[in-house]
């Protein structure tokens, strides 16, 4: 079984942290570091971020560290090459952040490939339509058993959740609000009524949180109504005032 | 064969919608409605009466009879410069701020890199009331400052995208990401060809009209409405799908798309897409465009703002790969010199854009007997300074 459905599937009750950090910084090879401490620090997934020079989900804290990335020299091979012996030390599904065209560059398939022999466990590709995923790629995915992942939004009606939910593996990806990465400070009415209405909607798939999370208080949030809760722009902030050896204090201001 | 749109987004292999998801229900509203909204007879009585009364349509096509006998060949210019605002930007802007208005949105959006267009969005807010947003690169802002103050005067934020190359490409970044945050109540003007289905051919289709006339006008002047070559500068696509579209499928009409090859094609300094370019995604389309063999996008150059995109629309992308137009590049200084030859030879300022358009003649030889129009797509007043600057002047 692909490691993010067991890991969504153990122990019911237990919330997942998700990180999300832009790989290649805050230097190029700080990647497999930052994913061991963030593992023994009590992570339960970790989402790699391929840095692009166009990100047009993300704000300006991840933007600003893919620009960084790139300038350091990070590239799809050199990730590659950072993470091939990965799963020497690490257990908890990785899943892999980036905008299409260079996985498109790299072919989808021989980057399907590569993870799988890597042992990542998924992708999430915001700008890859759902409808491209099922009619081109969606049996390349299939054979190398790497999931991918799909995003709703407040904006989603409710008979494209279902839909998204049907063809879903893993979990959903949640996008808290209207935004793009790393605005907004804590959830107001707006974002409750919208966690409260998909968690009643009984969907086949657990769902995590991202987007607009950044202390204890906005993880327990948003746990509260979903299995998990995904940090990304906090988290490079800290990298950045903090440096790399902080990460297990972080981890823990956002647990505990 | 068709080189028009089939019903999926889609020109040949190019086109699409690769967005995120945060789009879709933007970009899925606009889809359903767009053509409903454009085929309603209404919407098309005040789109006209626009384009008539208020951006001073039919834009002539004027016989330049100087440069004809200069090169040997018939040689008509379609005045786009001689619109309201100076450029054929306001074409799309109006149809676009009547779609918004259908759609009941009351906050504008658009980047601009010359800025023609960011002035044609602010103009057409002003008109209607609208508030108005302009994201544009901080460089383009230095470079195109009489705009930056018409666009202010007319009302409109123009907030600087700080990101990137802090160009075009980049506050087209801008702008998607406010529409990401805004999905409910704002409209996005893009103002080229590009973007995600249905832009590109919405943008065409609000364009169109510059080829339309040219049929007609050319029926009255040479009776025929078949021109033997039709000629515009590429950036994003717009004056040339508005040129080419009616022709696209009467191959007897040849297509010339003219890039901005900057300081040379190869010279690591240019924008010359369809030579430099691979096929990939950019701004929500598949289309060609300038990227490292790892998939970042490149920075382009050129000395006009305006044709300075690492992409093209992907109707061009499909004319390209089939062939069906001929692409070629000009260079800063070919495109500079061919702009002071019609200002010397015809009493016109084009626009450093358009200029590229012109500079086809001393690339390519025309019998005397063709009949060649070219896209003037927009007038020189933003560009004086850049042509203070490189002639001495
Ligand atoms: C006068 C003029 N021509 C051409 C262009 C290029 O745009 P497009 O390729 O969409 O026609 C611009 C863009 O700003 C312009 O201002």
């Amino acid at each position: 079984m692909n490691r993010i459905n067991q890991k969504l599937q153990e122990k019911s009750n237990e919330k997942l942290l998700s990180i999300y950090f832009t790989a290649g910084y805050p230097n190029l090879n700080d990647t497999a570091t930052i994913i061991q401490d963030l593992e023994k620090s009590g992570v339960g997934m970790i989402e790699i971020g391929l840095p692009f020079s166009d990100p047009l989900a993300d704000g300006p804290t991840i933007q600003a560290s893919s620009t960084q990335a790139l300038k350091n020299g990070m590239t799809t091979e050199v990730l590659f090459d950072q993470l091939k012996d990965i799963r020497k030390t690490v257990n908890i599904p990785l899943v892999i952040m980036g905008y299409f065209n260079p996985i498109l560059q790299y072919g989808v398939e021989a980057f399907c490939k590569k993870c799988r022999e890597i042992g990542i466990d998924g992708l999430i590709i915001p700008d890859l339509p759902v409808d491209v995923f099922n009619d081109r790629y969606k049996s390349i995915f299939e054979t190398y058993d790497i999931i991918n992942v799909f995003l709703i939004t407040p904006q989603t009606s409710e008979e494209r959740v279902r839909f998204i939910d049907s063809i879903s593996q893993g979990f959903i990806y949640m996008v808290s609000s209207a935004s793009v990465t790393g605005s907004s400070s804590g959830f107001g009415d707006i974002q409750t009524d919208y966690f409260k209405r998909i968690a009643k909607m009984n969907l086949k798939n657990p769902q995590v949180i991202g987007f607009g999370i950044s202390d204890h208080e906005s993880y327990a949030q948003a746990t509260k109504y979903a299995k998990g809760a995904i940090i990304g722009s906090a988290f490079i902030k800290n990298l950045s005032k903090n440096g790399v050896d902080n990460t297990e204090q972080f981890i823990q201001s956002i647990l505990n | 064969m068709t080189y028009n749109i089939n019903e999926k987004g889609y020109y040949g292999e190019f086109g699409g919608a690769y967005i995120p998801e945060m789009l879709y229900p933007n970009v899925e509203e606009l889809r359903q409605n767009y053509l409903k909204v454009m085929a309603e007879p209404e919407f098309q009585e005040e789109f006209n009466a626009l384009l008539k009364d208020y951006v001073g349509r039919p834009s002539p096509l004027y016989f330049a009879k100087r440069l004809s006998e200069k090169y040997n060949t018939k040689i008509y210019l379609k005045r786009e410069d001689l619109n309201h605002t100076g450029a054929h930007k306001i074409n799309n802007t109006i149809g676009q701020i009547l779609m918004a208005k259908r759609l009941g949105k009351n906050r504008i959006i658009a980047e601009t890199g010359a800025g023609q267009h960011g002035v044609a969005t602010a103009t057409v807010c002003a008109l209607m009331g609208l508030e108005c947003i302009v994201y544009m690169g901080e460089i383009d802002i230095a470079r195109q400052a009489p705009n930056v103050a018409r666009m202010k005067m007319l009302g409109a934020t123009v907030v600087p995208a700080l990101s990137g190359s802090r160009t075009l490409k980049d506050a087209t970044n801008e702008a998607i990401r406010d529409w990401i945050n805004n999905p409910v109540d704002t409209h996005y003007i893009i103002g080229s060809v590009v973007g995600p289905h249905p832009y590109p051919d919405m943008v065409a289709r609000f364009q169109a009209i510059v080829s339309e006339e040219i049929q007609w006008q050319l029926k009255e002047k040479e009776g025929t409405t078949k021109p033997d070559y039709v000629v515009a500068c590429v950036g994003g696509g717009s004056n040339a799908a508005g040129a080419f579209y009616h022709f696209l499928d009467d191959t007897e009409v040849k297509l010339i798309a003219v890039e901005a090859a900057g300081k040379g094609v190869h010279s690591g300094e240019s924008a010359a897409t369809s030579v430099l370019g691979k096929e990939g995604i950019i701004h929500g389309s598949k289309t060609l465009l300038m990227q490292t063999p790892d998939g970042q996008v490149t920075e382009p150059y050129s000395i006009s703002a305006g044709l300075d995109y690492p992409g093209v629309g992907p109707m061009h992308a499909h004319l390209y790969k089939s062939g069906r137009a001929e692409f070629i590049a000009i260079t800063d200084d070919d495109a500079m010199t061919a702009g002071l030859e019609l200002c010397k030879r015809e009493g016109i300022i084009p626009a450093i854009e358009s200029s590229h358009a012109l500079a086809v003649f001393e690339h390519k030889k025309f019998q005397p007997d063709d009949v060649v129009v070219v896209s003037l797509s927009g007038r020189g007043d933003k560009d004086l300074e850049t042509y203070i600057k490189h002639f001495n002047l």
